[in-house]
């Protein structure tokens, strides 16, 4: 009806405030210098270049590689499980699916101080390992343990889209593969990989994209000392207080994300 | 019979697009009035208008004499038919009817009294309490019609109803939709494309093209008296033919001159003429004005169309009798056979 | 072979599930426990609740957490479906840019959503603190709220607001009595999104808020250093309420089916 097009007014409005503006002030800070205060609108690529230098370089290999690292393993633990659950009833299927995606819905901080009780140094696992007569493994604030937090954080993550492909697939598809004369394995690598690939490349992005951006995980479980990209975000607006070069790098992510999300769009244009 | 609507330069654009070109029209109390063009015509367009779903671009809409193009739908005393019925689905039957005298706030037994009379009506007894997602197309049509019917308007609107049936459902419908008519005793505006469908029900046909009313009457005026071609093309077939109106009651075309029953025209004026199959019967070609090859022969069911080719152009006949092809034959017809009408591109 | 291949499956997805579950129930274990360590079970308490309850900061945490997702939700779950509603009957040109920009807050890391209206209010001169922390939770819940409704909204019979009117519904009651109930499930499952979007939220909230105003969160990020029975205590009764919300959100929809299957048969 007519009259309903005026509804959208007013989330014109807010949208445009909260959500466009913001945005084109980080791209105003990141491209001028200046500081918070006053807003000398010089305009440079002084805070792009500032990310180049070595300390900050190295800031952003070390979380692709962790995010590479966390994908890999969650792909590794994911698929397997997505398939699994796949094979049983529908409303198994259904009760399983709730059951993964349950802990997200819980308080991310809550989750992930759960783990300190498992690895701190005088927590769980070193206490049983202590009863079987090995010495105590420092395992806080270590690679280990950030790639920890984050595979069981962003697991679910994974096997959603995965489960999803698998579920939908036809299973005639199989049985034509039988058919034809393929055993088990063939037919899992011909038609059952390939046609799961859309699911499968969505949690791949997904999972490498929140890895790289995640900053609570490496904060609680790497220390003060550990930096993702996410952590020297934060430290240049809350510590540091250089402004335009936290808002360079927030630019530089957001742009990464946005590009690939579009490009996973065109690959894989499934909508939920 | 009263004037109920009276539509007055009606026009309409959508972006840039001029989808009603300022038409006029009278509908009348009782009327069973029919739009009938093909796709894009402006047909549902006036049709909404009508119902108050979108404003005119100009023009204006007069109902028992006031205008009612800024009134809201819900201030207007008619009703309409959707063409996919827009039953409510978490509503049954019984509260699907009963909606506009719920809204109207009126007594639970006065609603119930007239929701099972409507439903009645529609043959649709006791079938208050049913799932309307679970109904036939034919059923949800009937629900739709009595949800319509049961606030009384003075006018109901159709917007092409029985598209979605199947053909022995169709022709059902229409029966009844004329009953009901007749029955209730109000006018209906339907809209549809099917010109079987306007011929077989209306008391008044208007044919629409582009925008434009091309011509309005009887289901025997459009279909014997067709004024210009594209009314004499769009309603049943036809083999329109260009001519010479020599005087009044005497044509020329094809290089015979012809008695026939029109008159009004100029002497010598360049006419088109307009032949219905049915009206011409194929005889032994030494009686007759125009003669030629029967090129094909194709069986109908209820008759036969035969093409003739003369050396002037191929004949549509629609006979009962059989022909052979290759045989030459013969093509009478008779003076009130020939309808004259105005050639295309002069009105 | 079939009964194999099940028992394997099995075992992988129990160890799966081990691993998810493993430290939230460690967490839920140890709350009840009568002393601070983590190895040895010494008994049963609920001691740590009963600190939970005296200490003040916790307390302001959990009402700040548990009001602002409230307040959030009802606003955005408004909001949003207004605007879903608006949407279905708005141009084409509108339409897309609304949808694109209502995917920014979701597509983006939470990150540069936080930094972006950190900015925003530090220029704008808003003293950050309960407010700012509210908006930014509206700011990033309607949107999941729309692509909850949007869908719902136009898989209706274009018509149906039309039929309403034409039978003499004005545009509102039209939207109450047909549109609205038809939507319901959308809405509602856009509003549980948006509750636990906003009760889970850390990132946004610790940028956009100050003076002082911590939701549970930010408590526990500030106690990183040693493990605290008190949130173990705070975790478990978090994880409950969660746990049983969403049981029920999907059990009784299944309940309702066979309640009604019943009335049919």
């Amino acid at each position: 009806m007519k009259h309903f097009k005026h509804l959208t007014k007013p989330y014109i409005v807010w949208s445009f405030i909260l959500i466009v503006i913001p945005l084109l002030l980080i791209a105003l800070y990141a491209f001028t210098t200046g500081g918070n205060a006053v807003k000398i609108l010089e305009f440079t690529l002084k805070n792009f270049i500032k990310f180049l230098e070595p300390t900050y370089i190295s800031v952003f290999f070390k979380s692709v590689k962790l995010g590479l690292l966390t994908t890999g393993i969650c792909l590794l633990m994911g698929y397997p499980l997505a398939y699994f659950i796949s094979r049983f009833k529908d409303k198994t299927q259904d009760l399983l699916i709730l059951g993964v995606t349950i802990p997200m819905w819980i308080n991310l901080l809550l989750r992930t101080y759960a783990w300190l009780n498992l690895l701190a140094d005088n927590g769980i696992i070193n206490n049983l390992l202590a009863m079987l007569g090995i010495s105590p493994i420092s395992m806080m604030y270590t690679d280990f343990s950030v790639t920890l937090g984050m595979v069981c954080n962003f697991l679910p993550l994974m096997i959603i889209p995965i489960h999803t492909s698998l579920r939908k697939m036809d299973n005639s598809l199989i049985e034509a593969a039988y058919d034809l004369g393929a055993n088990r394995i063939q037919a899992f690598r011909r038609i059952i990989l390939k046609l799961s690939m859309p699911g499968v490349l969505n949690g791949i992005v997904m999972v490498f994209l929140m890895s790289i951006s995640t900053f609570v995980i490496p904060k609680l479980l790497g220390g003060g000392q550990y930096l993702l990209i996410g952590n020297l975000i934060e430290s240049q607006f809350i510590s540091v207080g250089d402004w335009n070069f936290g808002s360079a790098i927030s630019l530089l992510l957001a742009v990464i994300i946005l590009i690939s999300m579009r490009l996973m769009k065109k690959i894989d244009p499934q909508e939920d | 019979m009263n004037k109920l609507i009276e539509i007055r330069n009606l026009t309409k654009n959508f972006d840039d697009q001029q989808v009603l070109r300022g038409i006029n029209l009278d509908i009348h109390e009782n009327e069973f009035l029919t739009l009938l063009g093909p796709s894009g015509c402006g047909k549902t367009t006036t049709l909404r208008i009508i119902a108050g779903f979108e404003d005119p671009s100009d023009g204006e809409v007069l109902f028992n004499g006031i205008e009612i193009s800024k009134l809201p739908p819900y201030k207007r005393e008619v009703n309409t038919v959707f063409q996919k019925y827009a039953l409510f689905p978490h509503m049954n039957v019984f509260d699907n009817v009963a909606f506009g005298l719920t809204i109207k706030k009126t007594e639970k037994l006065v609603v119930k009294q007239k929701v099972d009379r409507m439903l009645k009506l529609v043959g649709l007894e006791g079938f208050g309490n049913r799932d309307v997602t679970l109904l036939s197309g034919g059923q949800q049509q009937r629900v739709a019609i009595a949800r319509a019917l049961v606030n009384e308007p003075k006018v109901l609107l159709l917007d092409e109803p029985l598209g979605a049936l199947d053909a022995k459902m169709r022709k059902e419908m229409q029966a009844e939709l004329k009953n009901i008519q007749q029955e209730v005793g109000i006018t209906f505006i339907y809209v549809t494309h099917d010109q079987e469908e306007a011929l077989t029900m209306s008391d008044t046909v208007v044919v629409m093209n582009d925008g434009d009313i091309q011509q309005i009457g009887s289901p025997t005026d459009i279909y014997n008296e067709p004024e210009n071609r594209f009314v004499a093309e769009f309603i049943g077939e036809s083999n329109i033919i260009e001519g010479i109106m020599i005087e009044d009651y005497l044509v020329k075309f094809d290089g015979v001159r012809f008695q026939c029953v029109d008159k009004g025209f100029e002497n010598n004026e360049a006419i088109e003429v307009v032949l219905r199959p049915e009206d011409l019967d194929i005889v032994s070609p030494d009686h007759a004005e125009i003669v030629g090859e029967v090129k094909s022969v194709t069986f109908k069911g209820v008759h036969y169309e035969i093409l003739v080719e003369t050396d002037k152009r191929i004949y549509m006949v629609h006979t009962t009798d059989y022909s052979e092809i290759g045989l030459w034959v013969g093509l009478s017809l008779g003076p009130e056979d020939i309808h004259v009408m105005y050639p295309m591109g002069s009105y | 072979m079939k009964k194999k291949k099940h028992i394997f499956s099995g075992l992988y997805i129990a160890l799966c599930f081990i691993f998810f579950y493993l430290p939230i129930i460690i967490t839920m274990i140890f709350s009840f426990n009568s002393s601070k360590s983590l190895t040895h079970f010494t008994g049963f308490s609920l001691k740590w609740y009963q600190e939970l309850i005296n200490n003040q900061e916790i307390v302001s945490a959990v009402y700040v957490s548990v009001t602002i997702a409230i307040l959030a939700t009802v606003i955005s779950t408004v909001l949003g479906t207004v605007t879903a509603i608006g949407l279905s009957k708005s141009r084409k040109f509108l339409k897309e840019y609304l949808l694109n920009v209502n995917n920014i807050p979701i597509l983006n890391p939470e990150i540069v959503t936080a930094i972006g209206l950190m900015i925003l209010f530090s220029s704008i001169g808003i003293a950050k603190g309960y407010m700012t922390m509210l908006l930014a939770h509206i700011c990033f819940c309607t949107p999941y709220v729309i692509t909850s409704v949007y869908p719902k909204v136009r898989s209706l019979d274009p018509n149906l607001a039309n039929a309403a009117m034409d039978l003499g519904a004005t545009p509102v009651q039209a939207l109450t009595k047909v549109i609205l109930p038809l939507i319901r499930p959308g809405i509602f499952a856009g509003a549980l999104l948006a509750f636990t979007m906003s009760f889970d939220d850390f990132v946004i909230s610790y940028f956009v808020t100050g003076n002082g105003v911590k939701n549970i969160s930010i408590i526990v990020y500030n106690m990183t250093k040693r493990t605290n029975p008190t949130i173990n205590a705070l975790s478990t009764i978090v994880i409950v309420v969660i746990i049983l919300i969403l049981l029920a959100v999907n059990i009784v929809p299944i309940l309702k089916k066979s309640k009604e299957r019943k009335f049919e048969g």
